[in-house]
């Protein structure tokens, strides 16, 4: 018996992943293509900030549904009714602070749409457990089931909001400080909107590093290649499905917490109308990538606005457009995720 | 006789053929038996929704697609025939136009998107038609110089459809035979000939293929039947009766409108009686539709007596509110889907079978 002569040294790197750059070129050429279209710089910019603000909402709400998809090939179609109740339970904490809301002061304000975030949070997250439980856990791999179930589920959650909250509309206020907008130059740029733009930002980033530098994470994109395997090496994946399921649930929670203050108005209706935005850019950034999902979310929400703005007709079908040719490109989306 | 106008798929159990023998007769002298407005709206209502969801039968119970661009077939049926006697003007042969050119657009939606989506997995399918019927609904709703936009249009139908039209003199069985009453009866029979033309092509060993592909695609595919091709076919099919359904729907109402035609709520509605009526078995549409129409229209007079009688209890109250008659159908969508996925008729049916064969 000779040994394995081939082994590589130790310390010798990993050959380096090729990144596929394409799609993340997209989106800053997209913004440049429209430079001189839009003709004006100050407006191109407020438009561009709008876009982005708008991207980093849906890409909240994406984010979970395109990630649960992914580890446990369940499509949620159910996943809108978790962004309605983060947005009314966030309403438990706007209405009766009224005064915090409506306090000039930054810290309050701030405070009073952490609090609003972080009991919306728990409970779709609390809700998503629940979720998994009930209504999920019996038709895994059962697709036809789960689409059914699914929107069975949509069904009952949007009316029990109507048993709980009522049936009519609620207005939204948004904090004092967070109303208004800086300018810059000519630019009008929205305050709320670069709040969303951060708070997007910071899932996106927190979201980035827990799945490339953890072991969860670890465990996660493994479960994602072939959750089998992962099985066989002795993880409980169940536990991972429910902790993810969760996990998406409750940012669909925050989503629509920001979702429902960009409104400023609420209808229990308002996780059904996203839902199909959502399901667009999760298609078009591929089924199971989260990448994949924050670019489509910006494309899908780019185009939206540039195309209001060019070509008002044209911006009621401007995501379908844009996913039918995404998907002329890349059939499987931008970044197709290597088992399906 | 009657096993050829069935196909040779009877209801196969006693309460289910009394049943639908009901629902038959009830329909049949609807304009007889019940007066008033009203009640022949909700029979004529049944009819259609007959047809549309056993439409939907033929892909989500025979083929296994899941599909939400249903409506929107729907719709284009109606607005193709709503918006042609609106700009032709009442005659035959706007509806012969608006009726043939609302089933060629169907075709040509229906083959690009199955042509596009249907290679792929059944989700991929029902998210495309998803985004696609809610593109339509809001582009349906925007163009309101064609389509009326939110308000929807009305328009008038020939002479002999419309309810100031009397056949004959006088009353048969204290029912005037007026305009009313014959369009009741285009729907009526329509609606019957469709029924059973559905049955005839689930029957067929086109159906079966159907169903070999639902049971498994790849076994299907494996026996050398092209399943995409047999998808797109009876997912074109699905939406030529659908169009059909919804020229019927337009003829009735004398009016097109977003809400009542491409609404997401009369997707739900026809989901809802698919599963409570039995997937995959044709006859559940009549079951469900006559159930879920009737309670639509009935059961929130309930409702409201038993909110009213709960008027003093908080959550309670609203959980009976007329309004939130939704919520127990969703439940029940939801139990259907666990307990009895065959639904109604797949239940009677199965209970027949074990008791001829102890």
């Amino acid at each position: 018996m000779t040994t394995i002569s081939h082994v590589a040294p130790q310390d010798a790197a990993l050959p380096k992943v090729k990144v596929d750059v394409l799609p993340l070129l997209l989106v800053p050429l997209l913004a440049l293509l429209m430079l001189p279209l839009v003709g004006s710089f100050p407006t191109w910019v407020t438009l561009t900030i709008a876009g982005l603000a708008m991207g980093m909402m849906v890409f909240m709400m994406a984010s979970g549904l395109t990630l649960i998809f992914g580890l446990m090939d369940v499509l949620n179609f159910g996943h809108g009714a978790f962004v309605s109740v983060g947005a009314f339970t966030a309403t438990l904490v706007l209405l009766p602070m009224k005064s915090w809301v409506e306090a000039d002061s930054v810290l309050m304000n701030l405070s009073v749409l952490g609090l609003a975030i972080l009991l919306a949070m728990l409970v779709t997250g609390l809700l998503g457990w629940a979720f998994e439980r009930i209504i999920i856990r019996p038709v895994y791999g059962l697709h036809l089931k789960q689409i059914l179930i699914t929107m069975g589920g949509m069904i009952v959650a949007e009316q029990l909001i109507h048993v709980i909250w009522g049936a009519e509309q609620i207005p939204l206020q948004l904090p004092t400080t967070f109303r208004g907008a800086f300018i810059v130059g000519d630019a009008a740029l929205e305050k709320y909107r670069l709040i969303a733009v951060g708070v997007g930002l910071t899932v996106f980033i927190t979201m980035f590093l827990v799945l490339n530098r953890t072991k969860v994470g670890l465990l996660i994109r493994a479960g994602v290649e072939n959750g089998e395997m992962v099985e066989a090496l002795g993880y409980r994946i169940r536990r991972l499905f429910v902790g993810v399921f969760m996990a998406g649930s409750a940012l669909a929670g925050l989503g629509g917490v920001m979702w429902g203050l960009y409104k400023e108005t609420l209808t229990a209706a308002i996780g059904g109308e996203i839902t199909v935005l959502v399901f667009i850019v999760i298609i078009i950034g591929g089924l199971g990538s989260v990448g994949g999902c924050f670019i489509g979310a910006m494309l899908v929400a780019l185009v939206a606005n540039y195309a209001g703005f060019l070509a008002p007709k044209v911006a009621l079908v401007s995501d379908i457009l844009l996913m039918v040719t995404v998907l002329l490109w890349r059939p499987q989306g931008l970044y197709p995720v290597a088992k399906r | 006789m009657i096993r050829t106008l069935f196909s040779g798929d009877l209801p196969r159990s006693r309460l289910l053929s009394a049943m639908l023998l009901a629902v038959l007769v009830g329909l049949a002298l609807a304009p007889f038996l019940f007066h008033g407005a009203r009640s022949l709206n909700v029979a004529a209502t049944i009819c259609v929704f007959v047809v549309l969801v056993a439409s939907y039968d033929l892909l989500l119970g025979y083929t296994g697609i899941v599909s939400f661009a249903h409506t929107m077939f729907y719709g284009i049926g109606a607005y193709g025939v709503g918006l042609a006697l609106h700009g032709m003007g009442p005659s035959w042969w706007a509806i012969l136009v608006g009726t043939a050119g609302a089933l060629a657009v169907s075709l040509v939606l229906a083959l690009i998107i199955g042509l596009f989506s249907l290679r792929v997995r059944a989700i991929f399918y029902a998210m495309i038609t998803l985004a696609v019927a809610a593109a339509f609904a809001v582009v349906a709703s925007q163009l309101s110089d064609l389509t009326g936009g939110e308000d929807g249009r009305t328009f008038k139908v020939p002479e002999l459809l419309q309810p100031g039209f009397h056949l004959i003199d006088g009353e048969i069985l204290g029912r005037a035979i007026d305009g009313k009453l014959i369009t009741y009866y285009l729907v009526f029979f329509s609606a019957l000939a469709l029924f059973l033309l559905m049955l005839r092509i689930v029957n067929s060993p086109f159906g079966r293929v159907l169903q070999a592909i639902r049971e498994n695609d790849f076994r299907a595919e494996a026996l050398g039947y092209r399943t995409v091709i047999y998808r797109t076919l009876a997912n074109c099919l699905g939406a030529l009766i659908a169009t059909l359904a919804g020229v019927l729907m337009a003829l009735w109402l004398r009016y097109v409108g977003p809400k009542t035609m491409l609404s997401f709520e009369v997707m739900t509605d026809i989901l809802l009686i698919v599963v409570i009526g039995g997937m995959g078995t044709i006859y559940g549409a009549v079951i469900g539709s006559a159930l879920f129409i009737l309670a639509q229209n009935y059961l929130q007079v309930l409702m409201a007596q038993a909110s009213a009688s709960l008027s003093g209890v908080p959550l309670l109250a609203n959980l009976f509110h007329p309004d939130r008659w939704l919520l127990w159908l969703g439940v029940l969508f939801v139990l259907s889907v666990y307990f009895f996925p065959t639904g109604i008729v797949g239940r009677l049916r199965s209970k027949a079978l074990a008791r001829r064969a102890p």
